[in-house]
């Protein structure tokens, strides 16, 4: 059976009076996709950020392999092998696309901003992070835009830098956050495919809105209303799930 | 001050060029200045200093810090506070321990700031300094608002040889070009390096970094310890240069020109910083030189000048100083333009 690499119980995140995430539970195995899907507002992001660190839980537990990460702060989570994107693309605008991945690639490396050593050795030097560097370029099929500067490439192309970033961390856990978001039919179709190779050896939980995409990605599926679990599994139950049709895919289909 | 904006990081070589020949104007200038202008341009070569250590946080790491003179201040006081009335003290003890100090203080006054960011860091950093700054002027013990004498030069000796003479002014001025040269090469080494490029990603987008794994908390207070004991070796100097202190060195203004300076020149390269340092001293000096109008002494509003051709260099140059030779020396290339 595949392994779990990353295990959230009972997650709740309560903002004043309003529970944003209300005891949400979600195991992520390797080589397995798992969708979050729902309306805005949902709390699908607040989910994210709160597996990612960038917001403590109210309560619940989130561990990784197997250790207890909750409370961490999201560079420690980060270290631990959890890598994300972010919904609004969020990368160093004026680096080119290899000084972007290859920062990612760098925190890899022994930190120690105290340590003089590291600060008069050149950063290129490091062969781990360039091996990193190219490896994650390449998987995300940006070889020929890697001096160009992120700023001037499109959107779709900073969708993928995003991807690349992430990879370069060699995360065992992927938070990707509507990966697809804002792009063309041909760029959502790279981007599927992009998807569909990183898969493999990763345990990846997706937030998207592009129904299409998901039942084509998903091996599992959770539907969130108003922070809440109101269905889960693989993707053909929940499209048969009265609860989801009434609640959110008769929405919109 | 917009997170995202590119820096000047790469020198082109009209830029170089340019550098160069200001480092051989500065290795003659000795020959052909007279003893004033040789202490001038010391005094220019130690600011110099002092705005590659500010621009290591303002320009590199994207944090202004207003209190920057503190630790500038703090290191020129230790030489006063060991350097006895009867005789002169080693340079090989006395600098390390100078340089130490305000390291030190800025480590730990770096400890609270550098948690905060943007306009809290520029408020934080300026309170401290404040705080610094009182602390002195207000203690007779301390020396008090009039300051303390440096009533020797340090002595450079290797056993009972004496190497350098920094009584001499044109020695002096050697010395501290010499240390200029190395704050400048260590500091360009330290921008592509693996610490270097972490402090040009936190000035760009902090939270990525974090997501990404980086401890920003450690790199921003490495950065600032860092450049406050570059500071500090900035203000030992100009202890040694004028053989005197007084805490207007900690003071708010001192922070406001090195920021000013790091502006005019040209954030995130250093090189910047130092001609930045030059044309302001420069155009300092002929601002307060300027002759009277009818009733009205232009020089003693130097200061309206001053904030005049700052805005106006802000406002047609943003890259400063530099991004002028920079389009100067490159003006036959029909290159587009990417500022920011």
């Amino acid at each position: 059976m595949a392994d779990v690499l990353l295990q959230a119980s009972g997650l709740t995140k309560r903002f004043g009076g309003l529970a944003a995430v209300d005891n949400v539970s979600i195991d992520l195995m390797r080589d397995h996709i798992h969708a979050v899907i729902g309306p805005n507002g949902a709390g699908k992001s607040t989910l994210t950020n709160l597996l990612s660190g960038d917001l403590p839980p109210t309560s619940g537990r989130v561990v990784i392999g197997k250790q207890d990460v909750t409370g961490w702060a999201p560079e420690r989570i980060a270290r631990q092998g959890l890598g994300r994107s972010y919904q609004k693309t969020n990368i160093f605008l004026p680096f080119s696309v290899w000084d972007n991945v290859f920062l990612a690639a760098q925190s890899r490396d022994p930190q120690q901003p105290w340590n003089p050593l590291r600060w008069l050795r050149p950063a290129a030097r490091s062969a781990g992070a360039r091996q990193r560097c190219s490896a994650a370029i390449e998987m995300a099929g940006l070889q020929e835009r890697r001096d160009a500067i992120a700023a001037t490439i499109s959107h779709g192309e900073q969708r993928q830098l995003e991807i690349a970033m992430t990879l370069a961390t060699e995360p065992q856990v992927l938070l990707l956050d509507e990966p697809l978001a804002g792009m063309g039919v041909a760029e959502a179709e790279r981007m599927v495919a992009l998807l569909l190779r990183i898969k493999k050896d990763h345990a990846i939980l997706l937030v998207e809105h592009d129904m299409d995409a998901v039942f084509t990605l998903a091996d599992s599926l959770t539907v969130m209303v108003n922070g809440q679990v109101i269905a889960s599994g693989t993707p053909d139950a929940v499209r048969g799930d009265a609860t989801v049709q009434a609640a959110y895919l008769g929405e919109e289909h | 001050m917009s997170a995202a904006k590119s820096n000047l990081e790469r020198l082109p070589r009209g830029v170089q060029v340019a550098l160069w020949l200001g480092l051989l104007a500065l290795v003659a200038f000795p020959f052909v200045g007279t003893e004033f202008y040789t202490q001038m341009v010391t005094r220019m070569m130690i600011l110099a200093i002092f705005a590659m250590s500010l621009d290591l946080l303002q320009g590199v790491t994207g944090m202004v810090s207003l209190g920057h003179a503190a630790y500038f201040g703090l290191a020129g006081y230790v030489l006063a506070f060991v350097m006895p009335q009867s005789e002169a003290i080693s340079l090989w003890w006395s600098l390390p321990l100078a340089v130490l100090a305000s390291g030190l203080a800025a480590l730990v006054i770096g400890f609270f700031v550098v948690r905060t960011h943007g306009i809290y860091f520029i408020m934080v950093t300026m309170a401290f300094a404040q705080m610094v700054f009182f602390l002195f002027f207000d203690n007779r013990a301390l020396g008090g608002s009039d300051g303390l004498y440096i009533y020797f030069k340090p002595t450079v000796a290797l056993g009972s040889v004496t190497l350098l003479d920094l009584d001499n002014k044109v020695t002096l001025y050697y010395v501290t070009l010499v240390l200029l040269l190395a704050v400048y090469v260590f500091l360009r080494r330290l921008l592509w390096s693996p610490f270097g490029r972490a402090l040009a990603g936190i000035r760009v987008n902090e939270h990525r970094m974090r997501a990404m794994g980086f401890g920003t908390f450690g790199y921003k207070l490495s950065a600032f310890a860092l450049a406050g004991a570059l500071a500090g070796l900035a203000g030992y100097l100009w202890g040694v240069n004028t053989g005197y202190i007084n805490p207007e060195l900690m003071g708010f203004h001192m922070s406001a020109h090195a920021i000013m300076m790091v502006i005019l020149g040209g954030m995130g390269n250093f090189a910047g910083a130092i001609v930045g340092a030059f044309t302001f001293e420069y155009v300092l000096h002929l601002f307060k030189d300027l002759p009277y109008v009818g009733q009205v002494h232009l020089g003693k509003h130097w200061q309206l000048w001053m904030g005049s051709f700052i805005v106006l260099v802000v406002m047609f140059a943003p890259r400063g100083v530099l991004g002028i030779v920079q389009a100067v020396t490159s003006w036959r290339k029909t290159e587009p333009r990417n500022d920011g």
